[in-house]
């Protein structure tokens, strides 16, 4: 599945929910499949800033492809980032610097992609991305 | 003739002061203003050339005066009472007189004593009037607190969030705006705009006295004794700033100590630091006890010779902590120290007198306090105001500038650099006085019985603990669920439309003390109710067990 398949899919996972609170149940029940960071990477310099829970992420290069784990102490935010890493993990550097992310918006959370709402949605893509580019300037 | 112009003035700051919400002044106002009318009627000597001049057109003043004043005191608490019988009363009575009169004068009628006959029959019109106004007034103002009207004053509480309705518990970051203050607002902009202290042109002038007025509604409320003594500031922190700075060049060298304590907010943390590291100085921080209160003994062992100034808050924004800042202020004083009150968070909830207290700064925004943001005050006494220098300079701090030298403008002008926040500073005298026309006694006992009620409903919600526990409190609770980050139940809340707020609270130093991450914080003001606490309650219960 390319990185737009999956986004489509979260769109109409999230259709089912007609209210916030149902949306944000089926959040926290993604981010118990968070693939979770080895204990050893979650050390303060993985800690993405911008955000008020604390959230560790690492990245792999395995096969040309990126393979991201993470971990919070807030479970919304769990929620998050398991949703980013399901949609960016696994693909390719440059499909993930392209990936445009329209679902954020389509599945209502831009409301979160405020800097205000610092949960850091953004600067969580923002690292992610990041990550990716460093990839591709090692190849 | 003079008398007649005078009408136009009369009305509009009648117009101005029914904005200002403030009944009592609304009503000696009107006394004043009746009783110069009933004097106009009084002028029979005129009568012989024009009559006309003297009974008809006064009489069409009244008739409009009435009508206008049954228009706008919407905004008033139950302004029909007041306004509308006697209102209607002397329109009767004006429509009467006025038709009787129009009748002598065609006929020609010989005029004198009966026109005098007449002018008395108003004159005591208008001053029953005037009369009744007042004895209606005093009923009223010193009405119960209604929960139900005061809620209808702030248009904001009847919106939705997330289709729920909004319950706004986060009155510490910042306050609702009554229709009043909005109005103000939009009134200076329709009709008053214009720049301060500058030009000779007549709106220049009216707005300046406008402004000036709300300087002097300032320093009344905060019982400061010059009105100069109140310098109009960006807000809590600006004026944090311009202490630290001003003072600071002057008084503060390499080696001094300034106090501060565990619970301030970074506004009162920052300024200080910065000052420290420009001078050499050394912050030194009061500690407090678990339940959230300043240890008084471990203060008074850290004041010394090299103690040149205190500065702590009034209450504290996360623990709600009221402080003993006269205690603080004469143990100070004792050791000629000054002291800076940071009341940011208390100016919603009691009254500083600053005098009482003998402090030497007292220091809040205006947007805590239900006025606009951008604006807030700085009270310092005159006689540091005088010595210290001015923070920011440029237009409006000068009395003359040559490129060799600049002589600095008196106070208040001399730290209030560019063209002040103007709306701002009318917008919040009106807050004030709508604040003082509920009275903060009222609104104070109000709130505690909102702590009580939102703090035993709190306990009984297992895993909860409340930070902060000090026996004189201000309606803020803070608390932690055990097991749960404060981030999901602030956006879960959020979701039902309820509005606390999450994380540090501008207090990183107060967090470190408590080892926490992080609270939720639910803070209140006058115009939430129980049942909004109870909501709170069960929206937090449902959230809990979603995260659990
Ligand atoms: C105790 C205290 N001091 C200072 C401030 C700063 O106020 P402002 O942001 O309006 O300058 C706040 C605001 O939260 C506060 O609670």
């Amino acid at each position: 599945m390319n990185i737009e398949q999956t986004e489509q899919e979260i769109i109409e996972e999230f259709e089912i929910f007609n209210d916030w609170m149902g949306k944000y149940e089926y959040l926290i029940d993604m981010g118990k499949s968070l693939p979770m960071i080895d204990e050893k990477y979650k050390t303060d310099d993985k800690i993405i800033k911008g955000c008020q829970s604390r959230v560790w992420m690492h990245s792999e290069l395995k096969d040309g492809k990126i393979i991201y784990t993470a971990d919070s102490d807030a479970i919304i935010t769990k929620g998050m980032v398991a949703l980013m890493i399901r949609v960016l993990s696994n693909h390719a550097p440059d499909e993930i610097i392209n990936a445009k992310l329209d679902f954020v918006e389509k599945i209502g959370l831009t409301q979160h992609l405020s800097p205000t709402r610092s949960n850091g949605l953004v600067s969580m893509i923002k690292q992610m991305k990041l990550d990716a580019l460093v990839y591709r300037s090692q190849h | 003739m003079t008398s007649y112009s005078s009408l136009g003035n009369l009305k509009m700051s009648c117009n101005h002061v029914l904005r200002a919400c403030n009944l009592t002044k609304l009503f000696s106002h009107l006394q004043k203003c009746f009783i110069n009318l009933a004097k106009l009627f009084l002028q029979p000597q005129k009568c012989f050339n024009k009559p006309e001049k003297v009974i008809l057109q006064p009489c069409k003043t009244v008739l409009a005066l009435a009508k206008g004043f049954l228009q706008p005191c919407k905004t008033v608490f139950a302004p029909e009472k007041v306004f509308l019988q006697p209102c209607i009363a002397v329109l009767q009575a004006c429509k009467t007189f006025f038709q009787y009169n129009y009748l002598l004068l065609h006929k020609r009628f010989p005029v004198k004593p009966l026109y005098l006959q007449q002018n008395t029959l108003l004159f005591r019109i208008i001053l029953n009037f005037a009369v009744q106004i007042m004895t209606t007034a005093k009923t009223i103002v010193s009405k119960p607190f209604d929960i139900k009207k005061i809620r209808e004053d702030f248009p904001i509480l009847s919106r939705k969030v997330n289709g729920k309705p909004l319950i706004y518990f986060d009155n510490a970051a910042t306050g609702q705006k009554p229709q009043v203050v909005i109005d103000a607002i939009d009134y200076y902009y329709k009709y008053q705009n214009s720049n301060v202290h500058r030009g000779v042109h007549t709106m220049s002038q009216e707005v300046t006295v406008v402004y000036e007025n709300a300087r002097a509604t300032i320093q009344k409320h905060l019982n400061a004794t010059h009105a100069h003594e109140i310098i109009f500031t960006k807000g809590a922190t600006d004026a944090i700033n311009l202490v630290a700075h001003s003072f600071g060049k002057k008084f503060i060298s390499k080696g001094d100590e300034i106090i501060i304590s565990t619970m301030e907010h970074h506004s009162n943390i920052l300024p200080w630091q910065q000052l420290c590291e420009e001078k050499g100085a050394i912050l030194i921080v009061v500690p407090i006890n678990d339940a959230g209160e300043l240890l008084m003994d471990e203060y008074k062992k850290l004041l010394s010779d090299k103690t040149k100034i205190v500065a702590v808050t009034h209450i504290s924004n996360v623990l709600g902590t009221i402080n003993p800042i006269k205690e603080i202020i004469d143990i100070a004083h004792a050791k000629n120290i000054p002291v800076l009150i940071d009341g940011a968070q208390a100016v919603a909830h009691t009254m500083a007198d600053v005098q009482k207290l003998d402090c030497d700064f007292y220091i809040f925004s205006g947007h805590k306090l239900f006025g606009p943001t951008g604006v807030g005050v700085l009270y310092g006494k005159e006689k540091w105001l005088n010595q210290m220098p001015p923070y920011q300079v440029g237009g409006g701090t000068i009395k003359t500038v040559t490129f060799e030298k600049t002589e600095y403008a008196d106070l208040p002008l001399k730290f209030e650099a560019g063209t002040p926040h103007i709306e701002g500073g009318i917008g919040l005298a009106v807050a004030i006085d709508y604040v003082n026309e509920i009275g903060l006694e009222n609104i104070a006992a109000y709130e505690n019985e909102l702590l009580v009620h939102a703090t035993e409903a709190l306990t009984k919600i297992e895993g909860v603990k409340i930070i902060g526990t000090s026996k004189h409190k201000a309606a803020v609770v803070s608390f932690l669920v055990e097991g749960i980050h404060n981030y999901d139940l602030g956006v879960l809340l959020d979701t039902q439309g309820i509005a606390v707020r999450t994380g540090h609270h501008c207090t990183q130093p107060l967090m470190q003390h408590y080892n926490l991450q992080g609270v939720i914080r639910a803070s209140f003001a006058f115009y939430n109710t129980k049942e909004e606490i109870d909501i709170f309650v069960e929206g937090l219960k449902r959230a809990i067990k979603m995260l659990k």
